[in-house]
């Protein structure tokens, strides 16, 4: 007989603990997605086009499916899809690629909800939770400690990238291709090619983020499902400049404090509830205050990046 | 005296650069027609019906043009927080974030003075709106000026905290707990708001917007204000040569795109709803960026793109009714056609001879 009322301030850490890691998921994926697009020089603003169309594509093909899995890898491959588009457009010359990423977020949207709407009804098969709270009787810790195993996926995958970007061939092709294009061009790189590749990986990512909203947190489909994680991520790669291990921490941070306000909501604090969601804008603004300077380029930036010179 | 510069500065209608803009639209809006069309045939809609409707529900009939002119005039204002800055070479995005504030502020500044008479009241309510917006875009060009942090990213977080600072004022702060539908503040006074134009059902905040855009083509075009800007948009390095004052321009133009906005939220709040509430934030500020990256920066341009915008999602309705077409077909179309505009950018200046190519 124990809720989360009898838990008091515990209850509240818990809650704290559980929505950082169940919120931070989509975040870590589309974050780390957008690191290795920016590493190849490009900026992919379109991401919250790519998150929702990967929403949606995960769901319905769970739905007709019946195998959340399938949903997950229809996701990628649409958010592949999106970003090939991106890339395909911005490979032409003197296109800008933030503009190209706005329109490519309004257009996901649109497709999101046009092809979505005959699948806002239906439930789906949702993705199954690994049950890490077993050792305790307590019900409430028991929900708390079920991850998904998507949250794993996305820490090994934080470490992978944080390892290959610095000791593999292409880690280093994709960071020369960020860095200079002129150098790249003079070893004989593809760059379009590189910046491609790394878009659509990007894409596949932000998909995937976007599969883990529509079918396991908050698990379903409708037009208010993403609350703009998509653009969120973006900045949150600023704030982890363009570090894949440091996009973890920030992406915990990120959901920690989006789960306060829920969290102390439910001790009856009601008050502020939606500043907090505004806290990690206030701090990726107020660390971008901090580390910008007028006279060079944000440290960890890629040099070729449009939003960093 | 005027070096023609840049290119698109010249006189509109017979330069060939002005005739290469506009069959570059025309292809760009053309290609990605073709591409709506074949993805309505592919779920199975008769293309060519669909568009007649489409043109019907923008501007067939004088009930569709009235909604097509009242979904445009906000945009005619969020489109220029974005063209302003574009002018001196940033690419500011905060219109979202700008709208809202200028709602806000315009609904503290409407309940403050309820005792003022109406007219003066009502102007002061609509310059505290652009006033608030102005602030809010402005402090992202001193944040770029002073510690160069990216204007970009700058607004695009500020629209987020803009919309929590919303949220959290009209949910508690400033709620008018008499309004038990809906979260909002509490309402400014009946005869603050601004009616339509007599004989039409369209308010007046499109005559505003029309103005703000023909005044502002003059500014650009005709004053040492705009020529500075465009030297300072063309080469930043020629505009630290010439002695011209980079930092009171980046604070100028930054505030003047966000004032514009600012105004396009007071003036939903008096000319609409009448409170500020989340009613603020339904997009107008992302389709202003659209709108002019479409006009390719040109306030002029921008009344025509609104217009064709605005008829776009006005039909919306019309062709969910008759052909069972999600809304949101509207916003696919609007998508296509920023795409393909962006993607045509890549042919100008190889579309045409040049008469003194180089």
């Amino acid at each position: 007989m124990t809720g989360t009322f009898d838990l008091g301030w515990w209850g509240v850490l818990l809650a704290v603990v559980a929505g950082a890691i169940r919120v931070s998921t989509p975040y870590l994926l589309v974050s780390l997605g957008e690191t290795l697009t920016e590493k190849s020089g490009r900026v992919n603003l379109g991401l919250e086009g790519t998150l929702v169309f990967g929403a949606m594509s995960a769901f319905a093909t769970c739905y007709l499916t019946g195998s959340p899995w399938l949903g997950m890898l229809a996701a990628g491959v649409a958010g592949s899809a999106l970003g090939l588009l991106h890339a395909a457009i911005c490979n032409l010359p003197r296109v800008n690629d933030v503009a190209v990423g706005i329109a490519l977020f309004i257009f996901g949207i649109g497709l999101a909800f046009f092809l979505g709407k005959p699948f806002i009804e239906p439930r789906a098969p949702m993705l199954p939770g690994l049950p890490l709270g077993n050792w305790s009787s307590n019900p409430a810790v028991r929900s708390a400690f079920e991850v998904s195993p998507m949250f794993f996926f996305g820490i090994v995958l934080a470490i992978v990238l944080e390892w290959s970007l610095k000791h593999t061939r292409w880690g280093l092709i994709l960071r020369i291709a960020g860095e200079s294009a002129d150098a790249a061009r003079a070893i004989g790189l593809r760059i379009n090619r590189i910046r491609t590749l790394a878009t659509m990986a990007g894409g596949f990512l932000s998909g995937l983020g976007g599969g883990f909203l529509s079918l396991y947190y908050p698990g379903n489909w409708n037009e208010g499902l993403s609350s703009g994680q998509g653009l969120m991520a973006i900045a949150l790669v600023i704030f982890a400049r363009w570090s894949p291990m440091r996009c973890f921490y920030a992406s915990l941070l990120f959901g920690g404090t989006a789960a306060i306000g829920p969290a102390v909501q439910t001790i009856g604090i009601t008050e502020g509830y939606y500043l907090f969601y505004a806290a990690p804008y206030v701090l990726t603004l107020g660390l971008l205050i901090y580390s910008s300077s007028p006279t060079r380029t944000l440290a960890g930036a890629p040099a070729e990046l449009s939003i960093s010179r | 005296m005027r070096e023609p510069y840049p290119a698109s500065q010249q006189d509109p209608g017979f330069s060939i650069e002005a005739l290469e803009s506009l069959l570059l639209a025309l292809l760009a809006i053309t290609a990605a027609a073709l591409l709506f069309g074949a993805f309505l045939a592919l779920q199975g809609h008769d293309a060519l019906a669909v568009y007649r409707t489409l043109y019907l529900g923008a501007f067939g009939t004088r009930f569709s043009l009235e909604s097509t002119l009242t979904q445009a005039a906000p945009l005619l204002l969020t489109a220029l927080c974005t063209l302003i800055p574009a002018r001196i070479g940033l690419l500011v995005i905060g219109a979202e974030g700008a709208v809202v504030m200028g709602g806000l502020g315009a609904a503290l500044a409407g309940v403050a003075l309820s005792d003022a008479p109406g007219a003066i009241g009502t102007v002061l309510t609509i310059a505290t709106g652009a006033l608030a917006g102005g602030l809010w875009i402005g402090a992202a060009g001193a944040l770029k000026h002073f510690r160069g942090v990216n204007e970009t990213i700058s607004t695009l977080l500020l629209n987020y905290i803009a919309i929590a600072l919303l949220n959290h004022l009209v949910s508690g702060p400033i709620r008018d707990f008499s309004q038990t539908l809906k979260a909002q503040s509490w309402s400014i006074p009946k005869s603050f708001m601004i009616g339509n134009i007599p004989g039409y059902s369209v308010h007046w905040g499109l005559l505003i917007g029309l103005v703000v855009c023909a005044v502002l083509h003059l500014v650009l075009r005709h004053t040492t204000l705009g020529f500075a800007m465009d030297i300072l948009g063309g080469n930043r390095r020629a505009a630290q040569m010439t002695g011209l004052p980079i930092g009171r321009l980046v604070l100028f133009a930054c505030f003047l795109g966000g004032a514009a906005a600012g105004l396009a939220g007071a003036i939903e709040v008096v000319a609409v709803h009448g409170a500020a509430s989340e009613s603020l934030v339904v997009g107008l500020g992302y389709a202003g960026i659209l709108v002019a990256f479409l006009a390719r920066q040109n306030p002029l341009a921008v009344v025509v793109v609104a217009l064709v915008l605005g008829g776009i999602s006005a039909s919306g309705g019309l062709l969910q009714r008759r052909f069972d077409i999600p809304h949101a077909a509207t916003t696919v179309l609007q998508g296509l056609i920023f795409l393909s505009v962006l993607a045509s950018g890549t042919f100008r200046g190889r579309l045409l001879p040049r008469r003194n190519a180089p």
